[in-house]
């Protein structure tokens, strides 16, 4: 490993692993303030949540492919008041569609990417001993779970769980059900879990990197982590602000987001009136869009290590990537109204946000291109989670750039709120971030355990995974190319137009199915191979960053015997004139 | 285990981790009154009609809550500034002043709250009220907040000068940044409110 | 500011926190005496924003020591500074430019 060796024994690693032996099992592995601890915790509690969240889907994929025929085996056991007869009925549709986009986006993308990714990883990869605010670390992760529990507790409330879209607009959901009240609740938890740690995570990074890790050695994925932070810090409290006042509109009666003569079931509302729905729509995008470069920037960060990693190679163009990064970031702030296009927008404002959407794309393609061009003169090797990076590169692509039309706004008119918008958004979070999820996974893994997932497992979930992502998605543009409205309990099935693309619905369901079927090995590999996985070395895939070169695999209590030192940058890999093909960034001398 | 740069602060960015911590967790209250002060100006320009403030608000009372909250300010300061030259005592008085100003505050609020109350006014009246209510209401949980925090540090929390006044200081000093943000919020929130 | 300062820095310190309390309570003064003068609402509006940033800024810079803090923390304060206007403004822009009545 690393020219830095240890004349004395280390004096406060070795007293303090002996005292974090003393603590009870619930302060080391429930309560625990080690970001590895609470890294994990957030990770398993968020691949629950994504599996609970795809459950819902594949229920909704029955209604749409079958419309209005009863669910099998399990239809019976939903009860009256949401499929009778085992038919699923179009509110219960709606509860299942917020409820599996709410519960994706909060519950398990983010907390997996950074909660778990991040905590674990990213004080490793800086030569850290902890996160700089543990105890706040920990409370975070405490606020993610009951956020978790509250949202689950929303689907037992009386008249279902939130039905009003993850979007929640006003003023639909100002009169929705008790679940939308609860789901308010849960977000709150949500957003403050997620504030604390964004205040953990920039703190950290700047203020316990180890001694000669400047800001231009960082690895991309610490980059990427930081940049993300700061989005998750400054876009989520207007959201929390927005979610304060329709839970005002929904429980003190007040009319932030109902204007004035609204009619309820030909009823007028008994309120003041004046409130603006849009003004919801505009606090709700300021945080949302941010929210999906939260989605995929720590992605890109994984699928930017896996691929250093596995070419043998310095990534192609970091500076340029790191300034897009930044770029992007800030940019995110300014474009969130392409997603209001349709709201009666004059052109000067269209105008505005839609040159912002298309500046946006540049730092977004940069990174990709870099990534891909990295490749080139490469000695790759083909292991699992480099088969998992190497695809999110076409599906990241297909998924960037079919979000062009949707970001001009006269291509946007047709588009909107069509399929379309489904299958552009989720090839860039499912077989893009989900896809690089998997990635991390199988390459952290031997970092958290010490031993390797089986690659033959390993390959036996790819290549189905590949398969199924696009048969459920790609149906979806032609579909909503030809007008396929969104949200539709029936899948369209009353359209007039639809015979010829109705039947997308059934391929799309098929797949769905087949893709959870493909996550059987993994999950089996995930549990198998924590005691029955080839052990590793502790640098196993020979890499140059501080997490694998610096630290046992796993890492005790503190990371690691001494504070490492950095020499050098993330990636040299095939150094001229060194024996080692990979030279790790605490080695002083190349060898 | 130690957490390095709690206390001292770090060469080369010259801060501490606590101080860092603070101002964005500040940065992200910047942006929730951000968005109510947004939700102000879009409803005020889409409304038919805006009320006056002086129609529901009650000016004076307001006045004097602004110079509670200036002078709980300069005593939180003058606290910190304390510390620094090892007054203790001094420290003791000024932070004391600070949470009583903080709670000069959170009287004169009861009594606006109740009067309007009283008068059948309430957050659903009308949004020129949804507003006001949500806005106060928020901030003034952001009082209460410093304030507890205020009184730890007052209290209990004053164990820790005894053994490491560099920590203890800095703890001050970040409550202190908070504490002077929920001023400045009040500095906006006033004339926004009450005047215009 | 949590190096050691010397004493004469500590004494200036104390100079400005009179000052800028003074500035203050004289601003709210003004504040309240230019609301009796009823301006047009747009006048008064930019009068109370204006005087409002200036306590604003005296609590920010000499309270809060902004003036002598480190470049780092500055630069994320007027970057959150920057997205917090847009927040104000974009919305009402929207909405003031938008397709019929």
């Amino acid at each position: 490993m690393g020219t830095t060796h240890v004349t004395s024994p280390p004096h406060g690693h070795a007293a303090h692993a002996a005292h974090h032996e003393d603590l009870s099992f619930w302060r080391r592995y429930v309560f625990s303030t080690d970001h590895k601890v609470i890294g994990i915790q957030y990770a398993i509690t968020a691949l629950l949540f994504l599996f609970f969240g795809f459950t819902l889907m594949m229920l909704m994929r029955w209604q749409l492919a079958f419309p209005n025929q009863p669910i099998p085996l399990i239809g019976g056991l939903l009860g009256a008041s949401r499929a009778p007869g085992g038919t699923m009925l179009p509110t219960f549709y709606n509860e299942l569609g917020a409820m599996h986009g709410t519960i994706m986006v909060f519950l398990g993308i983010v907390p997996l990417a950074v909660g778990g990714f991040g905590n674990f990883v990213l004080p490793l990869q800086i030569g850290a001993p902890d996160m700089s605010f543990p105890r706040l670390n920990m409370a975070s992760y405490w606020f993610f779970f009951l956020g978790g529990v509250t949202m689950l507790l929303s689907f037992f409330a009386p008249g279902g769980a939130a039905q009003s879209g993850w979007t929640s607009y006003s003023p639909l959901a100002n009169i929705a059900p008790t679940g939308q009240t609860v789901w308010i609740l849960g977000m709150i938890f949500l957003i403050t879990s997620s504030l604390l740690g964004a205040i953990n995570f920039i703190t950290t990074t700047i203020q316990l990197r180890a001694k000669g890790l400047t800001f231009f050695r960082f690895p991309f994925f610490v980059w990427a982590q930081f940049v993300t932070a700061f989005l998750l810090l400054l876009a989520f409290p207007p959201l929390e602000a927005a979610a304060v006042l329709q839970l005002m509109d929904r429980v003190a009666g007040t009319s932030f987001f109902l204007p004035s003569g609204l009619v309820v079931s030909g009823q007028a509302l008994a309120v003041s009136g004046g409130g603006n729905p849009l003004l919801w729509q505009h606090l709700f995008w300021f945080l949302a869009h941010p929210e999906v470069y939260v989605l995929i920037l720590p992605a890109m960060g994984i699928v930017a290590e896996v691929i250093a990693n596995n070419t043998r190679k310095p990534l192609w163009g970091y500076r340029p990537m790191v300034y897009s990064l930044i770029f992007l970031g800030f940019m995110s702030f300014v474009v969130w109204a392409h997603h209001m296009f349709m709201t009666g927008m004059g052109t000067t404002m269209a105008a505005f946000f839609q040159t912002t959407t298309m500046i946006i794309s540049i730092p977004s393609v940069v990174i990709l291109t870099s990534l891909i061009i990295s490749l080139w003169g490469g000695s790759i090797r083909f292991n699992t989670p480099m088969l998992f990076a190497l695809a999110f590169l076409p599906m990241f692509g297909i998924g960037g750039l079919t979000g062009l039309p949707l970001g001009l706004n006269i291509t946007d008119i047709p588009l909107h709120d069509t399929y379309y918008v489904i299958a552009h958004f989720h090839y860039v979070v499912a077989p893009g971030t989900i896809f690089a999820m998997f990635a991390g996974v199988y390459y952290w893994y031997p970092k958290v355990t010490g031993r390797a997932m089986s690659e033959r497992l390993g390959k036996l979930h790819f290549w189905p995974s590949f398969l199924f992502m696009n048969l459920i998605f790609m149906p979806m543009f032609f579909a909503g190319m030809a007008g396929l409205s969104r949200r539709l309990a029936d899948g369209g099935a009353s359209y007039l137009f639809s015979p010829e693309v109705l039947h997308y619905n059934k391929l799309s369901s098929f797949g769905a199915w087949g893709l959870a079927l493909a996550q059987i090995p993994f999950i089996v590999n995930f549990f198998w191979s924590r005691k029955h996985g080839k052990p590793t070395e502790a640098n196993a895939w020979h890499a140059t960053t501080l997490e694998w070169s610096a630290a046992p695999s796993p890492p005790p209590h503190g990371n690691f015997a001494e504070p490492p030192v950095v020499y050098r940058g993330p990636y040299e890999y095939s150094v001229p004139g060194a024996t080692k093909d990979y030279t790790p960034q605490n080695q002083g001398v190349v060898s | 285990m130690e957490i390095p740069y709690t206390v001292e602060p770090r060469p080369d960015t010259g801060l501490t981790s606590g101080k860092i911590g603070i101002w964005l967790f500040l940065a992200s209250e910047v942006m929730l009154f951000g968005a109510l002060f947004a939700t102000y100006i879009l409803l005020r320009v889409g409304a038919v009609e805006w009320p006056h403030g002086a129609h529901y608000l009650n000016i004076p009372l307001a006045t004097l809550n602004t110079i509670f909250l200036i002078s709980s300010s300069v005593t939180m300061v003058m606290a910190w500034y304390s510390l620094k030259t090892d007054a203790f005592g001094k420290f003791r008085l000024y932070l004391g002043a600070t949470i009583l100003f903080g709670f000069a505050f959170l009287v004169v609020k009861y009594f606006e709250y109740s009067a309007k109350f009283h008068h059948g006014y309430y957050p659903k009246t009308n949004t020129f009220l949804a507003i006001y209510f949500t806005m106060t209401g928020l901030h003034m949980l952001h009082v209460i907040g410093g304030m507890a925090v205020n009184a730890y540090l007052w209290g209990p929390g004053s164990k820790l000068w005894k053994t490491d006044k560099e920590h203890f200081a800095n703890r001050v000093e970040n409550s202190g940044l908070f504490w002077h943000f929920v001023d400045l919020v009040w500095i906006f929130l006033f004339p926004v409110l009450y005047l215009l | 500011m949590s190096d050691a300062h010397s004493a004469e820095d500590l004494k200036k310190h104390v100079r400005a926190y009179i000052l800028v309390f003074v500035s203050l309570m004289v601003l709210t003064v003004v504040t309240v005496a230019v609301y009796y003068v009823h301006l047009p609402v747009p006048a008064a509006i930019g009068v109370a924003l204006l005087i409002a940033s200036v306590k604003g800024s005296l609590v920010a810079c000499y309270f809060m020591h902004l003036i002598s803090e480190k470049k780092l923390i500055l630069w994320v304060m007027l970057l959150t500074v920057a997205f917090f206007v847009v927040l104000l403004l974009v919305p009402t822009f929207t909405a003031v430019d938008k397709i019929g009545p």
